[in-house]
């Protein structure tokens, strides 16, 4: 997007960047009005000081649409990483079909076209009485409103066995990252004619189709530099995200390389010996494994508990029309972290619930109602180089719930011809390009 | 027949477009205006795939700047599954109301295409 001081945002909206600019130079450490107790007022108002913890697909978008919407705003982002990698997309690095560096975003276009200031530290801890956030480097930040992004964490010990040290022997890989890393290296490792196996969660969990892909794009490594190997994947479930459209690509390309079993036949691990790659489960089979993936249960990022908004589930209630927390007033929460069913944890849903917010946000600094919300998903999997496909919804709150709109929605056809396998397959890369440039400014890589 | 189509599709749209802008409602029933937020927030979800203001040109066509008849007309195409081969915006589509997409089409060909 270019930025050459015109107004870059929309169209009834009068302020130009530069005059923003020259706002924030008089106002940018106000939030004056809120300091003094006034009402903050929509005509002329002091900036007030928005802070979002967490740089990922819902924090990031988020940031950059309350600045871009208000550019007066004083708008804060905490992140650890200078260069966020995506969860989505890290499976078809294992696979060998994407650079691990393509996953790769950082945060200018955030703080040189929109200015949103960008803290390269961890929140540590949030007092939501105070309306401080204390910061890794020791300092402090005030906010008028809260954005909480933090993502997933790993409910280490929940599956006996899996806890941190496992997990070096035994990778999660449901972050990007070393662990990562350490799947692929171990992948490439794996001896031909090992058994590679898969161990599912039970819902909720980050990334609904995540553990099918995974297994698909590991199938496609496997028949390609290993092909004597098999693919086990131990479910704690009976069904799954876009359950046909898998079996029938993994038919179609693997023949019967992958084999899943669900909980209705003892797919339910419960515990797991990463010393020995073994994992026991609930009717007490033994699954020995050459290379062991598990996905653990899990919960909402650390930083969500600290502030309180969590509940007992161990995830966090909303209000479905501005995702402002049912708990701490104040405080919004948005992506992977929330309970927001039917929506899945998906960062294209984390994208627009970002969207949503910043929405909610400014009409409550406006002291307005929020506007009706919408929102839509699409998940997009790749089993086989040109082999995609999606499940995709539109949302709607009705009577205080969140619920998919009637009528809307499905999953890709079954039985559907190979050109339109293809076709999801090259718009899962050119929705990867989308998103990527809808959060970070991130310009499409061959 | 497409060509039909598509005409009746973009006579049909100008006319509940002219009654959009002269503020007459074309669904008194519902009772709602399609105002500019609401438009807006509907655009939004849009950018997750074709970039931010629809912007961005991959194998998904950017929005920003197309003629308003054309964007309309495959908007209500998709959304009445007469797009062969079509493959995420019939289901997308399905979720608004007919006076929503001709709305988002106006926002878009209203946008400078950068």
């Amino acid at each position: 997007m270019s930025n050459d001081g015109k107004s870059f945002i929309m169209p009834g909206t009068s302020i130009t960047r530069r005059q923003a600019l020259k706002r924030m130079g008089l106002f940018g450490f106000g939030g004056l009005a809120a300091a003094s107790g006034l009402p903050v007022y929509a005509a002329r108002p002091p900036a007030a000081r928005v802070a979002v913890v967490g740089g990922g697909f819902g924090g990031a978008t988020a940031a950059k649409y309350l600045k871009m919407l208000r550019p007066d705003l004083d708008v804060t982002l905490v992140e650890p990483a200078r260069r966020y990698y995506t969860c989505p997309f890290t499976n078809l690095y294992l696979g060998g079909l994407r650079d691990f560096e393509s996953l790769g975003h950082d945060y200018r276009e955030l703080g040189e076209t929109f200015g949103v200031r960008v803290v390269h530290e961890r929140a540590e801890d949030v007092d939501v009485d105070g309306r401080r956030l204390k910061l890794s480097g020791g300092g402090e930040l005030s906010w008028d409103r809260l954005v909480l992004s933090p993502g997933i964490d790993i409910r280490w010990g929940a599956l006996e066995g899996y806890d941190e040290a496992a997990a070096e022997k035994a990778p999660h890989a449901w972050k990007a990252g070393p662990q990562t890393h350490l799947l692929r290296r171990q992948l490439e490792a794996m001896e031909d004619g090992g058994t590679f196996v898969l161990v599912a969660p039970e819902n909720p969990f980050r990334c609904p189709p995540g553990p099918y892909e995974r297994v698909s794009m590991i199938a496609h490594y496997l028949k390609t530099h290993k092909p004597r190997s098999k693919v086990l994947l131990l479910d704690a479930k009976d069904n799954f995200s876009k359950q046909g459209l898998f079996m029938e690509g993994w038919a179609e390309h693997y023949g019967d390389m992958i084999e899943w079993v669900g909980l209705s036949d003892d797919g339910r691990v419960i515990r797991v010996d990463a010393d020995r790659l073994e994992v026991e489960t609930e009717f007490g089979t033994i699954h020995r494994a050459s290379l062991l993936n598990v996905v653990p249960p899990q919960k909402a990022g650390v930083i969500a508990h600290r502030a309180g908004v969590t509940d007992d589930s161990g995830w966090v209630p909303v209000e479905p029309e501005t995702f402002q927390s049912r708990k701490v007033p104040g405080v919004y929460v948005i992506g992977d972290a929330t309970q927001a069913a039917p929506m899945p944890k998906s960062g294209f849903v984390a994208n627009n619930q970002g969207k949503v917010a910043a929405a909610a946000i400014l009409a409550d600094l406006d002291g307005r109602e929020a506007p009706r919300p919408t929102w839509m998903n699409t998940c997009y999997s790749v089993i086989a180089p040109d082999w995609g496909i999606t499940v995709a919804n539109v949302y709607e709150v009705t009577d205080g719930e969140l619920r998919e709109v009637p009528g809307s929605g499905g999953v890709s056809p079954s039985g559907a011809n190979a050109e339109f396998r293809r076709n999801e397959a090259r718009f899962a890369e050119a929705w990867y390009a989308g998103i990527t440039q809808d959060v970070w400014g991130s310009r499409p890589t061959g | 027949m497409r060509e039909l189509i598509l005409l009746i599709v973009v006579a049909v749209g100008a006319v509940l477009a002219f009654a959009w802008s002269t503020g007459v409602s074309s669904e008194p029933a519902e009772d709602e205006v399609i105002g500019p937020e609401r438009v807006e927030a509907i655009a939004r979800t849009c950018a997750a795939c074709h970039g931010t203001g629809g912007q961005l040109q991959t194998e998904i066509p950017p929005l920003a700047g197309n003629p308003q008849a054309v964007l309309e007309a495959q908007l209500l195409a998709f959304k009445r599954d007469e797009v062969p081969g079509a493959t995420v915006m019939p289901r997308l589509t399905r979720g608004y109301e007919d006076e929503e997409l001709r709305a988002v089409a106006a926002y878009f060909a209203s946008l400078e295409r950068k």
